[in-house]
């Protein structure tokens, strides 16, 4: 068993239990923190597939950006456990059919292709980059699908803010910022003149 | 397992290491340097008492912090509470891996080393935010929210920011982008990307949670934030990579905007062919150094910014001015104003 | 890519620009100047058909690719694309007065609706499951917001909530049934899958692939028993959105069956022409039985549009190049007719009370007779009473599952849209023979009556000089 081997069941491992956990535990944060687990552990595994682009993207976008803010929804919610888990044992016959239907499809799908007939893809030859073969992929084969992609995301930008964005509401009080910035020192203070002299009967 | 895997295991862990002692060691004298030089801008002396100059207060204060006692707070979520300093430390650390100190001077010298850099680092708000999660006080949750909000925000402006490099170096590879700007200090990146340069170091000091981004620390209103519960040697490992982080900036801002250890004086007539124009990891150090003295310069400068206008900043300004930016920086290469590297 | 591709997809980008040109004016528009840009999007519309007209393809047998075989414009997908401008227009008509006495007018419903409109000219256009799936996220997304424009609705929130959920369920299954699809076949190209399926021969896999595919189209559709969703939509969608959501989403998803099950998977036409005809005869049976029950207009018509999706699939599922062009006349008419039938909806709508419930129809025939009658044409066609285009599309679907042998579903449809036909005119008693409950004038600006009228009055020219439209959609396949 080479090293490549061993690495690769180490993190399948993580990866599987992690992912069960997410759907196991009983706290939503402990199910966030793992599914934050569940991404490392796959990035580490497009990494053996010597995909780095891919795998550091992953980590980049979904643990560092999408599941921070995950967290942060999640960590103010007071989720009540009890109630959610209500119906759980009525639900569970179709759950577990459904399971076993995925299954066995999946199953098919190693039988009809067969897993010994599918070779482990070549290893990359000397100096290819796959950050440079994706983005040349991206803008010249898919470039129409990836524009279509970019505009959803647009889309879901103009959804949010639709929904969500309700102005500002009269007569609340804003800071305007711009002004604040200029505000010179004449607004704000006021140069009083004394007499420079103590008093010494009353002085301290 | 044989001989020469185990060779190659020992020799990793000693490169390691040898990445890793003196950058703590770095960490010790620059929180020293904190001090010394807010000091003297303050009109005050600095820690003086312990050895010459003061100069063994960091280890003074190590020892401190060792011998505390970490205290748990009741109804603290125990395992995260223990798990937050080290998944902060963690990237902080592991960053270092891919920073070239030299042209071979590199622990790992991967494709994709920036993004590399850029993730591990956007992974470093986990520990922010776990800390003040498990910690079971309010204080250090609303400084955990602000810090997340916070650099979630700056991310996206640092992440433009170096798509900007990416540009005009034509790699993403740190080795290959410091290389891209040979040719003395006008050819650095700096000059063409200027508004990119300030906007990632800006971003770089509010990613890190410092003055006037520290937010998330408010000791005047939030104590001292999402470590506040935290006492002994886990605060001291908060301590340690909020510092390492600073230095980490500082070694990014040199390697992309300040040509990394190229020498300024390249191809200046009658220093080309001495000492000073060559390339050194000295200067890549001395560079370091340089922006390393922003962030005290910064802190002894600017008042905090309120959260409002940290996040009107980020949204409102850095953003757009990146976007405009990557598109005059295309233009730049496209009419070769600009020559783009590999 | 080269700049003919561009070209070929030009009025793709042209709406693509106008949606976020029309993002920005609005921003900057006062809000009495609002209904600018109502103006500036039928105008986007006009254009865009033009360039459609100006550059069509010349027949069924000329298709263009463009970006790398992933879209495709032919005869079928220009026709289709007028008919959405066209819809699409009527419907900016009827929504700008629906918006204003609602107090709901923003430029996001028209820049949401250009960008739903885009995303099923990308479905139209598919060539590849990459564009077609991208087009049919484009078009849920949009419609998930627009469902919920009115935030203070609970209905709304609800049903964009139920829309949500469901609609993503199906994109999954669908998605699993493509990558299913790309497993076996190793490509997404829908014409290289067709031709790697026939090699394939019998293949349990492809037959997974296949239940997924139909499972999805099924629920775009909203065919039985994938319908849960449609009703709750109508009903708690504003008036103005459930029109949109009426019109040119079946019209794409008309071409997304095409699409999918004719280019895609032509092979396996054995297989899905039963899955269909079971979906069909479900859709006709229960829409029909069900709309009878319902007091609540926009619900009825939910229960018709079950129905209705029905018909358009036994064109579908005929398989036949006749069956096809059936099928597409049924859906252009279908969108025209409900159109028409959710705009009458609105102009009888006052501020804040959609007129959603029958009874609101009462006597309409004293109230405004002109809009009474076109109210009456607009059922009767949808019906399926001779004469009037809803009577030709019922006609041509069934003519082509006669022709491929399905006497019994032909039977079936036939007896469904006669029971089905009952709720129709019920309808037009209540307008002609009940006393009405209010004497409140009925009014609209006169832009809007125009466009209901020509809308209405078309169901009978239509009907009667149906065979150009017939020429059209023949000439597709």
């Amino acid at each position: 068993m080479s090293i490549q081997v061993l690495v690769f069941y180490l993190f399948g491992t993580i990866l599987t239990l992690s992912a069960l956990s997410v759907i196991t535990v009983r706290n939503p944060v402990y199910a966030a923190l793992f599914l934050v687990l569940a991404f490392f552990s796959s990035a580490a595994i497009w990494m053996l597939l010597e995909v780095e682009f891919l795998a550091i993207t992953l980590v980049l976008v979904y643990v560092g950006a999408v599941m921070v803010l995950f967290l942060f929804v999640v960590m103010m919610l007071d989720v009540n456990l009890s109630r959610l888990r209500e119906g759980f044992a009525r639900y569970l016959p179709v759950g577990i059919l459904v399971a076993l239907v995925m299954a066995g499809e999946l199953l098919l799908v190693i039988w009809t292709k067969g897993a010994e007939k599918l070779p482990l893809p070549p290893g990359n030859p000397e100096g290819f980059s796959n950050t440079t073969y994706l983005g040349e992929r991206l803008y010249t084969e898919y470039l129409f699908p990836f524009e279509i992609a970019a505009v959803i995301l647009l889309v879901a930008i103009v959804a949010a803010i639709t929904l969500t964005h309700r102005g500002r509401s009269e007569g609340g009080r804003y800071q305007d910022p711009a002004r604040q910035v200029q505000v010179t020192r004449d607004e704000r203070v006021r140069i009083v003149s004394m007499p420079a002299v103590k008093d010494k009967e009353n002085g301290a | 397992m044989d001989m020469q895997m185990l060779t190659t295991l020992l020799w990793t862990v000693a490169k390691i290491l040898m990445i890793v002692v003196p950058l703590i060691l770095t960490v010790a004298y620059y929180t020293y340097a904190e001090r010394k030089v807010i000091g003297y801008m303050q009109s005050r002396m600095g820690p003086n008492r312990v050895g010459p100059w003061g100069l063994l207060q960091p280890f003074a204060d190590v020892f401190k912090l060792l011998f505390k006692e970490i205290i748990l707070p009741s109804n603290a979520n125990k395992f995260l509470f223990y798990l937050a300093p080290v998944l902060s430390l963690a990237p902080a650390f592991a960053a270092w891996a891919v920073v070239p100190f030299d042209d071979w001077l590199v622990l790992a010298d991967i494709d994709a080393s920036l993004l590399y850099v850029l993730a591990l680092t956007s992974m470093g708000v986990y520990g922010v935010i776990v800390a003040g999660w498990a910690s079971n006080s309010k204080y250090a949750f609303i400084g955990a929210l602000r810090s997340a909000a916070q650099i979630v925000s700056y991310e996206i402006a640092m992440g433009f920011a170096l798509v900007g490099v990416i540009i005009v170096a034509g790699s993403i590879n740190l080795r290959e982008i410091v290389l891209a700007q040979q040719g003395g200090i006008f050819d650095w990146f700096w000059l063409p990307l200027l508004p990119l340069f300030m906007v990632y170091f800006i971003s770089g000091v509010a990613e890190t949670n410092r003055a006037p981004f520290d937010v998330a620390e408010g000791e005047s209103e939030i104590v001292a934030g999402f470590h506040v519960e935290y006492a002994g040697a886990a605060f001291a490992v908060f301590f340690l990579a909020e510092y390492a982080n600073m230095i980490l900036i500082s070694a990014l801002t040199a390697l992309l905007f300040a040509g990394g250890w190229l020498s300024p004086f390249e191809n200046v007539p009658l220093l080309a062919e001495t000492f000073i124009a060559q390339p050194h990891a000295a200067w890549f150090l001395g560079k370091m150094f340089f922006f390393m003295f922003f962030f005290l310069w910064f802190r002894a400068t600017f008042p905090r910014y309120r959260y409002d206008q940290i996040m009107r900043l980020g949204w409102k300004v850095f953003i757009p001015i990146t976007i405009v930016w990557l598109i005059v920086a295309a233009v730049f290469v496209l009419l070769g104003w600009v020559e783009q590297g590999a | 890519m080269t700049a003919s591709d561009l070209f070929i997809a030009l009025p793709e980008l042209f709406i693509l620009v106008m949606a976020c040109l029309i993002m920005l004016i609005d921003l900057y528009l006062p809000e009495n100047r609002r209904g600018m840009v109502s103006f500036i999007s039928v105008l986007t519309l006009l254009f865009a058909g033009i360039m459609v007209m100006r550059w069509q393809a010349v027949d069924s047998s000329t298709a263009q690719y463009a970006f790398n075989g992933t879209f495709v414009r032919d005869r079928m997908a220009d026709v289709l694309k007028v008919f959405c401008f066209i819809v699409l227009g009527a419907v900016f008509v009827y929504a700008k007065h629906y918006l204003r006495v609602f107090k709901l007018m923003c430029g996001e419903y028209y820049v949401l609706s250009l960008f739903l409109l885009l995303g099923a000219m990308v479905l139209i256009s598919a060539a590849s499951l990459l564009t077609v799936y991208l087009g049919l996220e484009l078009i849920s997304l949009s419609s998930y917001a627009l469902v919920a424009l009115n935030r203070d609705d609970r209905r709304g929130a609800e049903a964009a909530m139920k829309y949500f959920i469901l609609g993503s369920l199906a994109s999954g299954l669908l998605l699993y049934g493509m990558s299913m699809l790309y497993g076996v076949t190793g490509s997404l190209s829908l014409s290289d899958i067709a031709a790697s399926v026939a090699i394939a021969g019998d293949n349990v896999m492809l037959v997974f692939a296949l239940v997924f595919v139909v499972v999805g189209i099924a629920f775009k559709l909203g065919a039985v028993p994938f319908h849960m969703w449609v009703p709750d939509v109508y009903h708690g969608a504003p008036a103005a959105v459930t029109m949109l959501i009426g019109s040119v989403p079946k019209l794409a998803a008309f071409a997304m069956a095409i699409r999918l099950l004719d280019n895609g998977l032509v092979p396996m036409q054995g297989d899905w022409m039963a899955m269909l005809t079971v979906l069909a005869a479900l859709s006709i049976i229960v829409g029909n039985l069900v709309a009878i029950a319902q007091t609540n207009l926009k619900r009825m018509l939910a229960y018709s549009t079950i129905s209705h999706m029905g018909f358009l699939l036994l064109g579908v599922l005929a398989g036949t190049a006749q069956g096809y062009s059936a099928a597409m006349f049924y859906a252009i008419t279908y969108a025209i007719m409900s159109t028409g039938a959710f705009a009458v909806l609105i102009m009888l709508s006052k501020s804040g009370i959609e007129a959603e419930n029958l009874d609101d129809y009462k006597g309409l025939n004293q109230r405004n007779p002109l809009l009474a009658a076109l109210m009456l044409m607009l059922m009767f066609s949808m019906a399926g009473i001779p004469v009037f285009v809803g009577f030709f599309a019922k006609w041509l679907v069934i003519q082509a599952i006669l022709d491929v042998g399905l006497l019994w579903l032909a039977v079936v449809a036939v007896v469904f849209s006669v029971i089905g036909s009952f709720y129709y005119l019920r309808v037009v008693k209540l307008m002609y023979f009940d006393e009405p409950e209010t004497t409140d004038k009925v009014t609209a600006p006169a832009d809007f009556r125009f466009v209901l009228t020509v809308n209405g009055v078309a169901q009978l020219l239509m009907g009667i000089f149906a065979n150009a439209l017939i020429a059209l959609c023949v000439a597709s396949f």
